[in-house]
């Protein structure tokens, strides 16, 4: 219980680090917001009653704390591109990416832990499985979503390319189609995934107790479903973690692929148009997922590792 | 057990002719990248036009070869701030230790914790989107961190070894131990790290431009370029093939060459 107050506490502070420096860094460069809003023929009294208005002309930690408020009563302020609450912009597009991420994270965990425990107990092939998983590596994902797009989409036409169906009115066209940008997603944190998960498993074989229980005539298979797994599980979970930051951080690239009106595709736009708020509001956004993740990894790690129990170290 | 390294020979192998391959296309290509109708419009691979051409008759071949000299030395940039600048930092912190120590690395973890696209297109958006020298510099900043944790680790291990405690003793400078002595036995860990940090460059700055906030026209890069042939998959899908294979050859064959740097290091196989 108490570990959970700490982690719960930890996650706050790191939040509003991460928070404040995004509005510090973003704050320094606002002086264009109001310049980007009017255009540079402005009259100086028109862009300092504009800055007035937006609250610019207060200083930094004023304007901070009134933007932390605004974002725990849910008013992240207003776009400046699209005149409109920046909450009402991203409330429909937040789910979208979210399922987008979910699925992809499933899809991962479900392919590679089987694949990278399978592949860690084998020896043959073992130079042509590496070289796989390294082509698996390189190949990037708005790639691989195009090749996808080409072939179940123009060729085979399970989906339409560019055409998000709306999920309230064609549910399984909105899965089908959320799915493939999923799996374009997760092709290369698979393959690394499995590479992670195929060193741990094996520095885990060749230690003493392996072999003892080997030794003492258990099977090779229940060992390794048994005391190896439970053992070389930990880092794993923090991997996944670290993988679930990425997909985030992936989905931005797939969504701009697919066309899919996601958060990524929101803060791409908005960075071309030097949106501010609404930047900061999606990074604000993405970094609490990174960051609940790897609370989550390290609240898993304790449950299953009594180890990291013990030893009260972070 | 021991066998010939077959990873760092094809890499070697790999990387070599595609390092060629890009030189060369600084200097020549088959038909000027730029040069409209330098064949038919949307003329499938043949053997005038390895790749085909695109909608204004361009030469895609040619193109490849451009887009990947502008990806690769965008990637050579990135990695020497990312690398000189981590490194230093890493060394530094990992030789003298202390409070310094403490609190850089304490920030080195939660910067690492955040995916570096994502740190990129933040930082891209301070400096503004657009330029070749803002991504380069958003990019560079983004990975000192991870050279930083690397270089930190290697340096540190070697600190209390006996022949660095000997060479202190015998009164040489800090700087001296740390560049003689310390950096060539650090490099079995850094080498590889450059690989991975040359393949993370590459794509970082392909899925920038491919996002139209990386590089832009004239410079196109493989990423812009990919964005273009997405707008003509229907009629011209071998423009992304080609362009997309470029990519993923470019990082597959790197990926060889660090896994054959690792592997000698540890003297697997």
């Amino acid at each position: 219980m108490k570990d959970l107050l700490k982690r719960v506490l930890a996650l706050l502070a790191t939040m509003l680090a991460v928070s404040f420096l995004t509005f510090a860094a973003f704050s320094l460069i606002s002086g264009d917001t109001a310049t980007a809003m009017l255009g540079t023929s402005a009259t100086p009294e028109r862009l300092a009653a504009l800055r007035a208005e937006l609250g610019l002309d207060r200083p930094l930690a004023v304007r901070y704390g009134k933007w932390l408020l605004g974002f725990f009563t849910g008013d992240l302020g207003v776009s400046t591109s699209y005149q409109q609450p920046v909450r009402e912009l991203l409330a429909p597009k937040v789910g979208l990416t979210l399922w987008l991420s979910l699925m992809s994270f499933v899809l991962i965990t479900a392919v590679s832990i089987p694949l990278g425990v399978w592949s860690a107990g084998r020896r043959r092939f073992e130079g042509a499985r590496t070289a796989l998983n390294q082509l698996g590596m390189a190949v990037p994902p708005f790639f691989t979503g195009i090749l996808l797009s080409w072939v179940f989409g123009v060729g085979l036409k399970w989906f339409m390319p560019g055409q998000f169906p709306d999920a309230g009115q064609d549910f399984a066209g909105a899965a089908v189609y959320l799915f493939f940008a999923a799996a374009a997603l997760s092709i290369p944190r698979i393959a690394m995934t499995v590479r992670m998960l195929r060193s741990t498993v094996q520095e885990e074989l060749g230690k003493d107790y392996v072999r003892t229980a080997i030794s003492r005539g258990n099977g090779r298979r229940a060992v390794l479903r048994r005391h190896v797994l439970k053992n070389a599980l930990p880092p794993v979970v923090t991997f996944l973690a670290q993988t679930m930051a990425e997909i985030v951080a992936g989905s931005i690239v797939v969504e701009q692929v697919f066309v899919i009106p996601g958060l990524g595709r929101m803060l791409v736009a908005s960075i071309a148009n030097r949106d501010y708020p609404v930047v900061q509001a999606i990074v604000v956004i993405l970094a609490l997922w990174v960051v609940l993740a790897g609370t989550a990894a390290d609240l898993i790690n304790q449950r299953i590792d009594p180890r990291l129990r013990l030893g009260g170290a972070a | 057990m021991k066998r010939g390294n077959g990873f760092l020979a094809a890499g070697l192998a790999l990387t070599g002719l595609l390092a060629a391959l890009v030189l060369l296309g600084f200097f020549w290509t088959p038909c000027d990248p730029s040069a409209m109708a330098a064949g038919p419009k949307f003329a499938p691979p043949s053997l005038a036009h390895w790749m085909g051409t695109d909608n204004f008759g361009r030469d895609i071949f040619s193109r490849v070869l451009q887009g990947a000299g502008a990806t690769a030395s965008i990637a050579l940039a990135t990695l020497a701030i990312g690398a000189v600048g981590g490194c230093l930092a890493g060394a530094l912190t990992g030789y003298f230790g202390g409070p310094v120590d403490e609190v850089l690395m304490r920030l080195n973890d939660a910067l690492t914790a955040f995916p570096s696209i994502l740190l990129a297109l933040v930082v891209i958006s301070l400096l503004g989107p657009g330029k070749k020298s803002n991504v380069i510099l958003a990019l560079g900043l983004v990975f000192i961190p991870s050279f930083a944790r690397v270089s930190r680790t290697a340096f540190t291990s070697l600190r209390d070894v006996n022949y660095i405690q000997s060479a202190r003793l015998m009164g040489a400078p800090g700087g001296r131990i740390l560049a003689l002595h310390m950096l060539p036995n650090t490099l079995a860990v850094l080498l590889p790290a450059l690989t991975i940090g040359f393949n993370n460059a590459v794509l970082a700055e392909a899925s920038m431009s491919f996002l139209g906030i990386g590089v832009t026209p004239p410079d196109a890069s493989l990423g812009y370029m990919l964005s273009e042939a997405q707008g003509m998959l229907f009629a011209a899908p071998w423009y992304a093939a080609g362009t997309g294979l470029a990519i993923v050859l470019m990082v597959f064959s790197v990926g060889l060459l660090g896994e054959g740097l690792r592997r000698r290091d540890k003297g697997v196989l």
